[in-house]
C-alpha cells in the first residue's frame, strides 16, 4: 500500500512488455443486440495494476464491454479471460471482480455499514473479520461518520464514496467503474478523480473505468481506449492520445482541434509541405510516410497556435490572415475564433499571463494566426 | 390608492389561503360526516336498552332533554351490552374465528398475489397494462354476482367437480360448497386485486441495478430476491395485507353464500343480531368491538412506523 516512486511510475508500461501476462483479455469479442452490433470483433488486453479507461460517445459499446467483465452480458462470439481463466460464461456472483454502478445502486433498506458488509457476508466471512474490513473501508473512503446512515440520507458525493467502499470491500481483482463521477458537480468531480488515482495506486487493484468525459479519462487513466461503434479506434497513454491521435476521429473526440485539408507537395523524410485549395502553405515535422499529391489533413490544437497583430513569419508558410470572429474569455485563458480570408474558422487559445493588457485583441480586428513546424501533425484518415 | 392595492393583494392572499385550508379540510369533513357521525350513532346505540318499538331501542339521552335529564341518563349509563358479549361464548368465538379466517385468507392471497404482481412488474412494458387490466377486470361485474357464480362452480354437481370427475382425479364429488374451504376460496378470489395492486406498485418502481449490484457482490439470483426485492416490497405487502385483512374480518356476503352452518364469522353474527333478532344495541356493541379490534393494531403499527422513521433521522 505504498505509493510508487516517480521512477516506478514512469516505468509502468506493462503493455510494452512482451513477457507481461494480461489480467483481463478480450479475444475477438462480438456482441449483437438483435441486428445492432454493440461490440464488433474486439480484442483488448488490460494489465495488472493498470488504470484503464474506455472512452467514447454514448452507444459506442464501452458499457457493454465492461458489463462483459462483470458478467451481466455474455458475448455473442469470442471469449473473455480473467487472470488466465476463461470467464466468458461464469455467472456474475462467482467472478472476482466488482462494479461501481453509475447510479451507485446502494441498497436503500440497509445503512452504509450493512451495504459495505453485504458482499463480505455472501462470502461467509467471520463476523469479526467483516467488522474489521468494513471499518477499514469506511476509513479509506472517509465515511466513518456516516456508517449508520441510510443511503437516502447522504449527499451525492457521500453516496459515491459509499458505493466505492462497497465495491472495494471484497478486494476484487478488477474494479469496474461505470461513469463513477457523472452525477457529481465539477469541483467535487475533479477532487474525486485525484482521490481515485491515489486509491488505485495505494491498493494496487486494477481499475477499469467507463466514461464519456475525455478530461476525466485523461486525468485518471494510465491508458485510454477510444471506442466508436463497437470498435477500438486507438489505445494509448493520455499524452499520446492527445498529441499523437491515430486519426481525425480520435483527434476530434479528445480535446479541441483545427483541421486544415490539403495536398502533400514535397515529402522530405522529416518535413512535409502541404498546400491547401486556397494557396496556404503548411510545413510540418512528421515521420509519417506520405506520398506526394496525397490528400492529408494538418491538425493542430488551439493552444499550439498563436494569434498576433503582425505576421511574425518570414518564410511565407505556417501563417494565415483573418478576422477575429468570436472571443471567449475563460479567466485563465482566452479562446479566439479567427475567420480566415478563405472563410475557415480557426480556434486559438492563449493563456492570460498578465492581469492587465493595454490593448487586448478585440472583435473584428485583422490578425495573423501562425504556428511552428512542430505545432501540429499530419493525418491521413 | 396604495392602500387599496395593498388591500386587494391582501384579499387575494386571504382567499388563496382559505382555499388552501379548505382543500386540506375537505377530506376531514368528509370523514367527519360519513365515518365519525355514523360511528357516534352506533356507539350511542350500543349503550342503550332493547325495547319493542320503532326504532327497537330506548335512547340513552335526547338532545332535547334538559341538563337534569341528561344527568339522569348518565347515571343509568351501562356497559350491559358489552358485558353480555363476554358472557356468551358465541361472540368471542365468532371474533376469533373471523380473525382466523381473515388471517389465513390474507396469507393465501399474499402467497398467490405476490408471484402474480412480480410477474406483471417484470413483464415487458407494453403488455403490463393489459395484465393489470385483467386483474382489475372482475370489478366490472357486481361482487354479489361473482360470489354467486362460485356457488355454480363449487357445488356438488358444479363445474369444478365435473372437471375433476372427467379427468378421473376423483370418483365421488367433493363437498366444497358450504364449507370453510369455499369461504377461503371466495375471499382469496374477491380480494386478490387489492393485494396485487399495491404489491405491483412496490415492485414496479424497484431499480433493476440493485439486483445487479447484489449479484455482483456474490448473490445468486434467488438470494438477491430474498435480500433485496422482498424487503424492499414490505410497504406493498403491508398495504396489500391490510386491504385484504380488514374487509375480510367483517365479511358477510362470502360466508353467508359460500360458508356452511358452522362457518362462524362476526359479519354473519352481526347480520343475525340486527335483522333476525332486531337487537340493535347488542349488534352495535359487536360492531364497536370489531372496530376496536381492527383500529387499535393499525394505530399501533402506524405509530411504530413513525417512530422507526424518526429514529432513522
Amino acid at each position: 500500500m505504498t505509493k510508487p516512486t516517480a521512477a516506478e511510475r514512469e516505468k509502468f508500461e506493462p503493455w510494452n512488455d512482451p513477457t507481461a501476462r494480461p489480467l483481463v483479455e478480450f479475444r475477438n469479442v462480438t456482441k449483437n443486440f438483435g441486428s445492432f452490433t454493440a461490440v464488433d470483433d474486439l480484442s483488448l488486453s488490460i494489465y495488472e495494476r493498470e488504470f484503464f479507461a474506455l472512452l467514447g460517445p454514448s452507444g459506442c459499446g464501452k458499457t457493454t464491454l465492461m458489463r462483459m467483465v462483470a458478467g451481466f452480458c455474455e458475448p455473442s462470439e469470442g471469449e473473455v479471460w480473467l487472470a488466465g481463466e476463461n470467464i466468458t460464461h461464469m455467472p456474475p456472483y462467482q467472478r472476482p471482480v466488482n462494479m461501481m454502478f453509475q447510479s451507485y445502486a446502494l441498497f436503500p433498506h440497509m445503512n452504509i455499514e450493512q451495504n459495505i458488509a453485504f458482499g463480505l457476508k455472501q462470502e461467509k466471512m467471520a463476523k469479526s473479520e467483516i467488522a474489521d474490513r468494513v471499518g477499514e473501508m469506511l476509513t479509506l473512503t472517509k465515511m466513518q461518520d456516516f456508517a449508520k446512515r441510510k443511503p437516502d440520507q447522504l449527499s451525492g458525493g457521500q453516496k459515491q464514496r459509499a458505493a466505492l467502499a462497497r465495491s472495494l470491500a471484497k478486494q476484487p481483482k478488477v474494479l469496474l467503474l461505470d461513469e463513477p463521477l457523472g452525477a457529481l458537480d465539477r469541483k467535487l468531480r475533479e477532487e474525486t478523480q485525484f482521490e481515485l488515482m491515489d486509491l488505485q495506486e495505494r491498493l494496487g487493484i486494477t481499475f477499469m473505468i467507463v466514461t464519456h468525459d475525455q478530461e476525466e479519462a485523461m486525468t485518471v487513466a494510465d491508458r485510454i481506449a477510444v471506442m466508436e461503434q463497437g470498435k477500438l479506434i486507438q489505445i494509448a497513454s493520455p499524452r499520446d492520445i492527445y498529441e499523437h491521435p491515430g486519426n481525425r476521429y480520435v483527434a476530434d473526440f479528445v480535446g479541441d482541434i483545427n483541421f486544415i485539408e490539403g495536398i502533400a507537395q514535397s515529402t522530405n523524410d522529416e518535413l512535409i509541405k502541404i498546400e491547401t485549395a486556397d494557396g496556404l502553405i503548411v510545413e510540418c515535422n512528421s515521420a509519417a510516410s506520405i506520398d506526394k499529391n496525397q490528400q492529408v489533413w494538418f491538425a493542430a490544437r488551439p493552444e499550439k497556435l498563436t494569434v498576433s497583430r503582425e505576421n511574425p513569419v518570414v518564410t511565407g508558410s505556417n501563417a494565415v490572415e483573418g478576422e477575429v470572429w468570436d472571443i471567449a474569455y475563460l479567466g485563465d485563458m482566452s479562446c479566439y475564433n479567427i475567420r480566415t480570408d478563405a472563410g475557415k474558422i480557426l480556434k486559438v487559445t492563449q493563456l492570460n499571463h498578465s492581469r492587465t493588457s493595454d490593448a487586448p485583441i478585440t472583435w473584428e480586428e485583422r490578425v495573423w494566426v501562425s504556428w511552428t513546424n512542430d505545432a501540429g501533425m499530419v493525418l491521413t484518415s | 390608492m396604495s392602500g387599496d392595492v395593498a388591500n386587494k393583494t391582501n384579499d387575494g392572499f386571504l382567499r388563496r389561503n382559505l382555499i388552501g385550508k379548505a382543500t386540506i379540510w375537505l377530506p376531514y369533513i368528509w370523514l367527519l360526516l360519513f365515518f365519525l357521525a355514523p360511528f357516534i350513532i352506533v356507539f350511542k346505540i350500543s349503550f342503550s336498552e332493547i325495547v319493542v318499538a320503532m326504532p327497537p331501542y330506548r335512547p340513552i339521552f335526547d338532545i332535547g332533554d334538559g341538563i337534569t335529564q341528561l344527568w339522569q341518563s348518565f347515571r343509568k349509563f351501562s356497559f350491559e351490552n358489552y358485558i353480555f358479549l363476554t358472557e356468551d361464548s358465541l361472540y368471542w368465538k365468532a371474533y376469533l374465528s373471523s380473525l382466523k379466517i381473515a388471517l389465513f385468507s390474507t396469507a393465501l392471497t399474499l402467497l398467490i398475489g405476490y408471484p402474480l404482481a412480480y410477474g406483471i412488474a417484470k413483464s415487458p412494458r407494453n403488455i403490463r397494462f393489459i395484465l393489470l387490466m385483467l386483474v382489475v377486470l372482475p370489478f366490472w361485474t357486481s361482487f354479489l354476482i361473482r360470489v354467486y357464480a362460485w356457488i355454480g362452480i363449487l357445488k356438488k354437481e358444479g363445474l369444478f367437480n365435473q372437471l375433476l370427475l372427467s379427468i378421473g382425479a376423483i370418483d365421488t364429488p367433493l363437498t366444497l360448497l358450504n364449507t370453510n374451504i369455499a369461504v377461503y376460496i371466495g375471499i382469496v378470489y374477491s380480494y386478490l386485486p387489492f393485494m396485487v395492486l399495491p404489491l405491483y406498485a412496490a415492485l414496479e418502481k424497484q431499480d433493476e441495478t440493485l439486483l445487479e449490484a447484489a449479484e455482483d457482490l456474490g448473490c445468486t439470483r434467488l438470494k438477491a430476491f430474498w435480500t433485496i426485492t422482498f424487503p424492499l416490497s414490505y410497504p406493498g405487502i403491508i398495504a396489500g395485507c391490510f386491504l385484504v385483512f380488514i374487509p375480510a374480518v367483517g365479511e358477510f356476503v362470502i360466508p353467508y353464500l359460500l360458508g356452511g352452518a358452522d362457518t362462524l364469522m362476526i359479519g354473519k353474527l352481526l347480520w343475525t343480531e340486527f335483522f333476525a333478532n332486531r337487537d340493535w344495541p347488542v349488534s352495535s356493541a359487536v360492531a364497536v368491538i370489531l372496530l376496536l379490534i381492527l383500529v387499535l393494531p393499525i394505530m399501533y403499527f402506524q405509530q411504530s412506523q413513525a417512530r422507526a422513521q424518526e429514529a432513522a433521522k
